[in-house]
């Protein structure tokens, strides 16, 4: 078995799974947020009235964390209502893992359940949002669910699984300089089209893998749900365990592949020859290298749980030292702790210098909610994951996606910039 | 059993940013999603949906986010099954656990031969569609065991609790 059939073999407690077999398995994590968890909340109201449950207590508080992302800071009544719903519930339950706005650690859900060490190697995790998968390159199975099922987890504590056929990614390499995992993913889904690996699970490797930070593996799992995937996943290594054990996780219990771990099919890749792209409006498959456009852009956004970890920052950071932006640009550090780190090392004072806005951590106009959505028409190069039509603000506008490096070179250039050619 | 007309949408990739739009997530109750049901697509769904409840399209239908808000909101606008020759993972989950609407797969026959305001008759214990207008019979993918027991007792809090 591979290290995705593995975990939900052990899950369910059986010697072995085969892909496309169902059954129910125990679930170790579940996250809710903002808009998932008011849909869960509703979901139990619904349920009770109608007779079919009663929710006196969960099955396990302490596998539940909730967090406030998506409507941070609230944008109206009916969202800062929202929120307090969620207070209301973790009260009432006895969640203690709740991060909310303004008062310390908070931030975009999937980035904040690696930093906080939320989630271990090897374990089953569930999340009410689509990216969910992101955290599988900490070695968990971690796939995104909406809200009915995260409400039928934390109540029962297991939820039924397909097995995933699993595509393999062999990254052969380093990459090179100025080519970032943002890149890579995006290559990929050129590749293999938005359903190229619907259902399935999408796992990375080899020795480009190896060489990788743990943020940058991050990158790669996030944008996993742009190709359909159920689940993205790495092996964990020493990265890993470095990783979480600064973060207060000292016992685990990773899962590997067998030797003779199937895949369905092997994809090869040799990081040299891996360049800066950019996905067009309005799919990420629409993949071109960054020197093949000529696209005025109106705004420049760095956020999101793709494009707005520490590492991202850095990375936007040295391209803007020292320089000025030439069109609007938004920096909206992942998470309160990224914020500080960012903060602390100079950063901020960078993005300020250079001309642009800082904001608090929110998922904010990735998913065209609020803090700088687009007008109709406008043209904006981002670090985030999707670019479907309205996905950012008004339906005529267009998002290109971008590595942090790209999307920084652009906000000088005022145009779609290799940073190569800055 | 269920009878009604076609909606049809000739494209893949529908996804739930157009069926859902991302400003109303933080809505939640059912009668108001339904008020902005694929309004990032097609600004005469809620004319259409008056005398239609069936929508056929093409591939990955429901893809991108994950939330339960798209299949809601065609629900509650009216629509009781989506005939699609695939669909996105969570949006099909959705679909089935909250016992919101029909997800069911079609082939590229079948799925060429219906027209918009076809008039449908779907069987699901016989895996037959009966296309009324047409006088034509195609068959559908059967459920998985496990998605058809929950799809027949009502949604997954019923099938098991
Ligand atoms: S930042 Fe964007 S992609 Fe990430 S969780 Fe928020 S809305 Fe979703």
């Amino acid at each position: 078995m591979n290290i995705t059939e593995k975990i939900l073999a052990r899950a369910s407690s059986k010697d072995n799974v085969e892909p496309g077999d169902v059954q129910f398995a125990n679930i170790d994590k579940i996250m809710l947020h903002d808009v998932s968890g008011p849909g869960v909340i509703k979901t139990f109201e619904k349920l009770e009235k109608e007779g079919i449950i009663k929710v006196d207590k969960l099955f396990d508080p302490s596998m539940i964390w909730v967090t406030e992302d998506h409507f941070v800071p609230s944008v109206d009544k009916i969202s800062a209502e929202n929120i307090a719903k969620l207070s209301k519930f973790t009260n009432k339950f006895g969640i203690t893992k709740h991060f909310k706005y303004g008062m310390g650690q908070y931030g975009i859900c999937h980035t904040m359940s690696h930093e906080e060490g939320l989630v271990s190697p090897g374990e089953l995790y569930v999340g009410g949002d689509s990216h969910t998968n992101t955290t599988g390159a900490l070695g968990a199975f971690a796939c995104g669910l909406g809200h009915t099922d995260i409400a039928y987890a934390i109540l029962h504590g297991e939820l039924w699984f397909k097995v995933p056929e699993t595509l393999y990614f062999k990254l052969n390499g380093k990459l090179p300089e100025n080519v970032m995992a943002k890149d890579f993913i995006l290559r990929i889904i050129g590749d293999i089209t938005t359903e190229g690996a619907a259902g399935k699970a999408m796992q990375f490797g080899g020795s480009g893998i190896s060489d990788m930070s743990v943020e940058s593996r991050l990158t790669l799992t996030n944008m996993t749900t742009e190709a359909g995937a159920k689940n993205g996943i790495i092996e964990p290594d020493q990265k890993v365990f470095d990783y979480i054990s600064e973060r207060g996780i000292t016992k685990c219990d990773p899962v590997y592949d067998d030797d003779d771990a199937q895949y369905e099919k092997t994809f090869e890749y040799e990081a040299s020859e891996l360049e800066p792209l950019v996905a067009k409006p309005f799919s990420p498959q629409n993949v071109s290298p960054v020197r093949e456009t000529n696209i005025e852009i109106d705004k420049s956004y760095i956020g999101s749980c793709t494009g707005a970890k520490y590492e991202d920052l850095v990375a936007a950071a040295k391209i803007l030292k020292g320089r000025t932006v030439k069109v609007r640009t938004e920096v909206l550090p992942a998470t309160i702790s990224i914020y500080k780190k960012a903060t602390e090392n100079g950063l901020i004072q960078i993005f300020i210098d250079a001309g642009a806005v800082v904001g608090p951590p929110t998922c904010g106009a990735c998913c065209g909610a609020q803090m700088g959505v687009l007008a109709k028409d406008e043209v904006c190069v981002s670090t985030t994951n999707r670019n479907f039509p309205g996905r950012m603000g008004d339906l005529e506008s267009k998002a290109y996606l971008a590595s942090p490096l790209v999307t920084a070179a652009s906000a000088v250039t005022g145009k779609l910039t290799d940073p190569r050619d800055l | 059993m269920m009878k009604g007309k076609v909606i049809k949408y000739e494209q893949d990739n529908i996804d739930t940013d157009v069926i859902l739009p991302g400003p109303y997530l933080k809505l939640h109750e059912h009668s108001e999603l339904a008020e902005h049901a694929m309004e990032g697509m097609d600004p005469d769904f809620h004319a259409k949906v008056k005398n239609a409840n069936i929508i056929v399209t093409g591939n990955n239908f429901g893809c991108g986010s994950s939330r339960e808000h798209a299949p809601i909101a065609l629900s509650a606008s009216g629509i009781e099954a989506v005939l699609a020759l695939s669909f996105a993972r969570i949006f099909y989950r959705n679909s089935v656990d909250g016992a919101y609407l029909l997800p069911i797969e079609i082939d590229e026959k079948t799925y060429s031969s219906i027209s918009e305001n076809d008039e449908l008759e779907i069987d699901t214990d016989n895996n037959q569609i009966k296309n009324i207008t047409k006088n034509q019979t195609y068959s559908m993918k059967p459920f998985p065991d496990l998605i058809g027991k929950i799809i027949s007792a009502g949604g997954l809090f019923k099938y098991k609790s």
